[in-house]
């Protein structure tokens, strides 16, 4: 009874895959596209008070789904089950600041970047500390998990320094200002935008260089679809080109930055 | 399974840790749920009503919360933190883990070993009476050994929760077993490979912790098996 029962069911969903398989639908309207972002990484993707998704990253994809015909849904998913999240089809493109590095290259194809900013150290104000080996000594060093940023210092200050790996930058910034870290370190812009311009961020700055190896920071951040996923990725490059050309980029960039977050 | 062999090193200390925060939280929650579990007994208002306060705080909310609450909360106290020279600790993930989980684990024990004390028959503590005893010598010899034995399988169960809510401590930070895992797996994206590995490593533990309590509970009810044939 059991084995006829499952077999029923096998053969009724492949009769639904085949009614209703993508392409055939895509063909009378719009095709959907969900877009799997963060939503806790501002001022690129955040959520509002009123709950709404807004952000730098947000408006992008609004503007790049439209030069791409695509009827586009937002799915929001944390950060570190956001690749998995992509693998496993709960959506089909991350649109969340997501650098394009080598590592993830491995699991998802990414699109060209459609920005690039820098990593920045931030330290209290008047701390004092520099961000040399010695200045890094023994410094509690607050940091988003899953990030190349991460990565960054697992791989050049893990012996130096203690690496607090958090959830969401959101939850870093709180620390930072309770005082149990001692840096942050995440993208320039983030922490600008995000935490020193705020008021919690009152009493903080930033300290040392610009990080920018490729080896770790990769080329920017680019939109990441599942390996193969070919239509798609072609689309959203069009689609990046296509802004970028037409204006609506810089109509975007100008209301979060005072500089082109396109990069050099 | 190169990925779990090449950082084998990361995945002990991160056992290494779990294991910790287990034992050192299981013996404080312990320490604490003894005098709890009688406070709860006990008739004047005074004292039962806070004890109940408790466990019905820590039973009612969730421990991702409680952990939260513990640590990020903490963190917006500080200056009243610091005035009362609690900050040093509360500035610690590794002590608001610890706090948080003794907490709990205590309030659900404190359950556990007031039931164990209810069930205690009548006759027993009725007959230690006519024998002259009272109060303390009472609980001492007679309500809370039995007490602990009826209240052991229970009590099993307990610490493997509490094994397995160690998992939650990577959320403030911690280098646990499920810490070490998602920043493996936030490099090589091989979600499975890593879960499943310490999935079977946490199965391990448990069974380790309920043959434990097998042996412990097989010593406890000589008295309840029949004698050997001569």
């Amino acid at each position: 009874m059991r084995g006829i029962l499952t077999f029923a069911c096998a053969a009724a969903l492949g009769l639904a895959a085949l009614t209703f398989g993508p392409g055939e639908a895509g063909a009378q309207q719009m095709k959907k596209v969900k877009i799997g972002t963060e939503g806790a990484y501002a001022p690129f993707n955040f959520i509002d008070a009123n709950k709404q998704l807004q952000g730098f990253d947000v408006e992008i994809a609004k503007a790049l789904c439209a030069a791409a015909k695509y009827d586009c849904e937002f799915v929001v998913q944390d950060w570190d089950g956001i690749i998995p999240g992509l693998v496993a089809k709960k959506y089909d493109a991350i649109i969340a600041s997501m650098s394009i590095t080598e590592e993830r290259k491995k699991v998802v194809d990414f699109t060209e970047r459609y920005y690039k900013t820098p990593a920045r150290f931030v330290r209290k104000s008047g701390s004092k500390i520099e961000i040399t080996d010695a200045g890094l000594k023994g410094k509690k060093v607050g940091v988003q998990r899953a990030t190349i940023h991460e990565n960054f210092l697992n791989d050049k200050y893990a012996k130096i320094v203690e690496v607090r790996s958090y959830a969401t930058q959101d939850e870093a910034n709180l620390d930072m200002v309770s005082g149990r870290i001692d840096l942050l370190l995440a993208d320039s812009v983030v922490l600008s935008e995000g935490f020193l311009k705020t008021a919690q961020g009152k009493g903080f700055e930033f300290v040392g260089p610009d990080f920018v190896d490729q080896k770790w920071f990769g080329d920017g951040a680019g939109i990441a679809v599942r390996k193969g996923d070919k239509d798609l990725r072609e689309a959203l490059n069009k689609a990046i080109r296509q802004i970028r050309t037409d204006g609506t980029y810089k109509k975007i960039n100008d209301k979060y930055f005072t500089f082109d977050a396109y990069g050099k | 399974m190169a990925v779990i062999v090449g950082h084998l090193g990361q995945f002990a200390s991160g056992l290494v840790l779990t294991v910790e925060v287990t034992l050192l939280s299981l013996a404080a929650g312990l320490l604490l749920a003894v005098p709890v579990a009688l406070l709860r007994e006990a008739r004047h208002p005074a004292l039962w009503i806070p004890a109940y306060g408790y466990t019905f705080y820590f039973r009612g909310t969730p421990l991702l919360v409680q952990l939260f609450l513990c640590y990020y909360g903490a963190g917006q106290f500080r200056d009243q933190l610091e005035a009362a020279g609690l900050w040093v600790w509360f500035r610690e993930p590794y002590f608001c883990a610890l706090l948080t989980l003794a907490l709990n684990t205590g309030a659900y024990t404190a359950e556990i070993f007031r039931g164990g004390i209810r069930g205690v028959p009548r006759g027993e503590i009725e007959a230690a009476r006519a024998c002259g005893m009272s109060g303390i010598l009472l609980y001492r010899r007679i309500v809370l050994p039995k007490a602990f034995r009826l209240a052991l399988p229970a009590y099993s169960n307990e610490v493997v929760f509490l094994l397995q809510s160690t998992s939650l401590v990577s959320i403030i930070t911690l280098m646990d077993l499920t810490g070490v895992a998602r920043v493996l797996i936030a490099r090589t994206f091989m979600v499975y490979e890593i879960f499943i590995f310490i999935g079977a490593l946490y199965l391990a533990l448990t069974y380790f912790v309920l043959w434990v309590f097998r042996c412990v509970e097989w010593r406890l009810s000589a008295h309840m098996r029949q004698a050997p044939e001569a």
